[in-house]
């Protein structure tokens, strides 16, 4: 069975955003970019699920310009064994990456799809559930942990939600997005860096692939959260009472 | 009144040179936790005067209430280092908000007789932060404005007051894109001021030098009050001696620095780490220089851990993994690059760590791929210190080494402690320090007496420092003869009593104990 595992190029977590002057959006110039670490954990239980003999292959899957390629090196210095790369210089919104995901599906042939649950840097957390509806495949999202049945062919997800862990068994193929507690990612070891150098990047557009690009939103303005203002120390539990009933208005 | 006043001095002096080696006992008897090393004795000089209640109401009148601080469990964590190993019985901490008051104070301190011993963060390893007995304490960590940053000219150049806790000067940069020249785990707490007194080093000394040469003026109130304003902002200025440098290092002997002009390097965007395992020391060596001359442009750091290390850090500290699993290698070492071509230094760094893979110098390692795995690997590197506090009782040395001779001492020291102790080595090896821990269950004299004087006597032979950039403090102020000779110590002494003598109504000396005193006595 292969793995499709779709990674994204975003702005590293740690960095401090900044919101461009102009409000487009947000400063990228100059800024660590890095694999979103959701897709990260989606990697790493990939080759999780290879190391135990349950796979044969897992195949990293990236969209955007060429820097994109880092990324991809970065999946395959973990351990992916082959990757593709779809070329568009453009952004790409989560309906036009499950469309391009699915023409990938059409020609790999893959038994599980597995994404990071959102990117941080739109959050938008629709990418894997748009996949599954594409291609009409179960799924297991915010899956904090996972075990396939090779026999029975299906794939038990314990899935965060609101009120604690709902557990689905999914029949294979399926779509599975990652949450945070579902593993910690490994470190990218030197020599699977050199290892990485003389594995297969393939690179397609979306034309190549017949699907066509467009977004039906549009980004209209960015802005930063407003400050936080500093507290204020209060002198009795009355001064506190009345801050909260005539400023805060919340009692 | 002149010569009442050198013969009053010389007395003074010669009653401290006279000191015989005992300890005070009421220390000795807080047993178990706090701990003095056997070798250094210090007496009380019964010329100091005791704090009265008319002093408190003058500080009072300087300070306002708020300045004036009595409240036992503040006094108790002013009067206690950070190892909890130098235990003062101060009963008076004052917080000045400006060199004025700083001035007024020292004034004061100085016409009354009453020893002093400034204090910023209190993160000092040598003892030096803290009262010996009962010194008032001067914190300046109430002068925490930052004055102003310019940077127009080559680099910025930041002017801040002597309280600003290094972290939020690191944050303040990071927003206008540069940074702080040195680094250090300390960071959260540690302070500016203090940085500068004690010449710090930090892991980025191999990149931005020591602060001899980032610091570009500093302003500091003497023991009489004098506020000497060398606040430069000057690249160059040779008019006469650079007094400066001196205070740089002198651990507040000297007198307390209330402002700090330093300069800050840009902040670039690509920064790379590696962890790396190598097999044995010589590997460490080679892979130094190699370092030094593939990546030089834009190597940052190269610090080293040896094996015990590694296994106590990830033993006794929270959220840390072992990057190379399963097994613990015997040497690691954590090399950083930074500079602003992210690509370019990203292969630069590739090839180099690959090449090294194949010649055999690196056992294993891997590549940090975003600024989390970083992090992630600073936080064993710099946990160390944290690691070894939980760990128990813990005897701490650093010392600058000749690179070839510096694990020689390691393997000797656990050959002299047999099984009583862990001996932990990790430090800066591209500077040639080496933090030498010995890590042991509980303090015991007998543990340091296989320790002291050998540690110092292997150093000396070797022609290294006994304190690399700790300080000497109150450890290992009497120590410096192992790594000073009598001609200089001697020059040291009659700089700093010409110091005092030069100024006008220093009628007693105010430092504490004035670690160039101390170090007379041995």
């Amino acid at each position: 069975m292969k793995i499709m595992v779709a990674i994204k190029r975003v702005i590293d977590y740690a960095v401090k955003i900044r919101v461009k002057p102009d409000k487009s959006g947000v400063e990228t110039n100059n800024v660590k970019m890095s694999m979103n670490p959701f897709c990260e954990i989606a990697l790493e239980e990939a080759l999780r699920i290879k190391e135990s003999g349950l796979a044969s292959e897992v195949i990293a899957v990236s969209m955007g310009p060429t820097q994109v390629v880092d990324t991809i090196r970065t999946g395959l210095a973990m351990g992916a064994d082959r990757a593709i790369h779809v070329d568009y210089p453009g952004t790409l919104y989560p309906l036009s990456v499950a469309k391009i995901l699915k023409a990938l599906v059409e020609i790999e042939k893959p038994g599980l799809i597995f994404l990071g649950k959102q990117a941080i840097d739109d959050d938008c957390n629709q990418t894997g559930q748009m996949i599954a509806g594409l291609l009409k495949w179960p799924q297991g999202t915010f899956a904090s942990k996972v075990v396939l049945d090779k026999e029975k062919q299906t794939a038990v997800v314990d899935r965060e939600v609101d009120g604690g862990l709902e557990t689905l068994c999914l029949d294979l193929p399926a779509v599975i997005t990652a949450d945070l507690r579902l593993n910690q990612p490994r470190y990218a070891t030197l020599p699977n860096i050199m290892k990485a150098k003389s594995k297969v990047i393939k690179k397609l557009t979306p034309e190549d692939l017949k699907v066509e690009i467009k977004s039906d939103i549009e980004v209209v303005k960015v802005t930063e959260p407003p400050k936080r203002k500093a507290g204020v120390l209060v002198s009795s539990v009355d001064e506190l009472i009345d801050k909260l009933k005539n400023e805060a208005r919340v009692v | 009144m002149e010569k009442w006043r050198a013969a009053d001095r010389l007395l003074k002096f010669s009653s401290r040179f006279a000191s015989a080696v005992n300890w005070n006992n009421s220390c000795k008897s807080k047993q178990g936790k706090y701990f003095y090393s056997v070798a250094t004795t210090v007496h009380r000089n019964p010329l100091f005067s005791s704090i009265s209640p008319d002093d408190i109401s003058y500080f009072k009148t300087i300070l306002g209430e708020r300045g004036v601080v009595q409240d036992a469990l503040a006094l108790d964590a002013a009067n206690t280092d950070w190892m909890g190993k130098y235990r003062g019985s101060s009963k008076l901490l004052l917080q000045p908000k400006n060199t004025e008051e700083v001035s007024q104070i020292l004034k004061y301190c100085n016409s009354r007789c009453l020893a002093v011993v400034p204090q910023g963060g209190n993160t000092g390893l040598v003892g030096g932060s803290v009262p010996v007995f009962d010194e008032v304490i001067i914190n300046v960590g109430l002068m925490r404005n930052i004055l102003s940053f310019d940077k127009v000219i080559v680099s910025g150049v930041l002017v801040c007051e002597a309280g600003c806790i290094l972290e939020n000067l690191i944050s303040f940069l990071d927003d206008e894109g540069f940074i702080m020249p040195l680094d250090l785990g300390a960071k959260g707490s540690c302070q500016i001021g203090g940085n500068v007194s004690t010449n710090a080093g930090g892991l980025r000394l191999l990149r931005y030098g020591s602060l001899h040469g980032s610091v570009l003026g500093l302003e500091a109130v003497l023991a009489n009050g004098t506020v000497l304003d060398m606040l430069g902002t000057l690249r160059k200025d040779n008019t006469g001696y650079d007094l400066k440098h001196l205070f740089i290092g002198s651990e507040g002997s000297l007198g307390i620095v209330t402002k700090v002009s330093i300069l800050t390097p840009p902040k670039l965007s690509s920064v790379n780490i590696a962890f790396l395992a190598c097999e044995d020391y010589t590997s460490c060596q080679k892979l130094l220089l190699e370092a030094k001359k593939k990546l030089g442009g834009i190597l940052s750091a190269f610090e080293f851990l040896d094996s015990d290390a590694m296994s106590l850090v990830l033993k006794h500290l929270d959220g840390v993994r072992n990057p190379l699993p399963p097994s613990i290698h015997n040497f690691y070492i954590l090399i950083e690059t930074t500079g602003s071509n992210e690509t370019f230094d990203k292969e630069n760094l590739e090839a180099f760590l690959l090449h090294s893979v194949e010649s055999g110098l690196v056992a294993n390692g891997v590549l940090a791929q975003d600024i989390n795995q970083a992090s992630s690997f600073w936080h064993i590197r710099e946990g160390l210190p944290e690691a070894l506090m939980k760990a128990g009782a813990v005897y701490k040395y650093d010392l600058s080494l000749p690179l070839e001779k510096m694990y020689d001492l390691v393997e000797e020291m656990r050959v002299q402690i047999g099984p009583a102790a862990k001996v932990v080595a990790y430090g800066h090896l591209g500077d040639g320090n080496l933090h030498l821990n010995i890590s042991a269950p509980a303090y015991d004299d007998n543990i340091l007496a296989k320790i002291e004087p050998f540690v110092y006597e292997w150093t000396s032979k070797n022609r290294g420092s006994i304190s690399a950039e700790h300080g000497l403090g109150l450890m290992k102020a009497a120590k410096i003869h192992y790594s000073k000779s009598p001609e200089t110590v001697r020059l040291m002494i009659d700089f700093d009593y010409c110091v005092f003598e030069l100024l006008p109504d220093t009628s007693c000396l105010d430092d504490n104990h004035s670690i160039i005193c101390l170090c007379l006595s041995a």
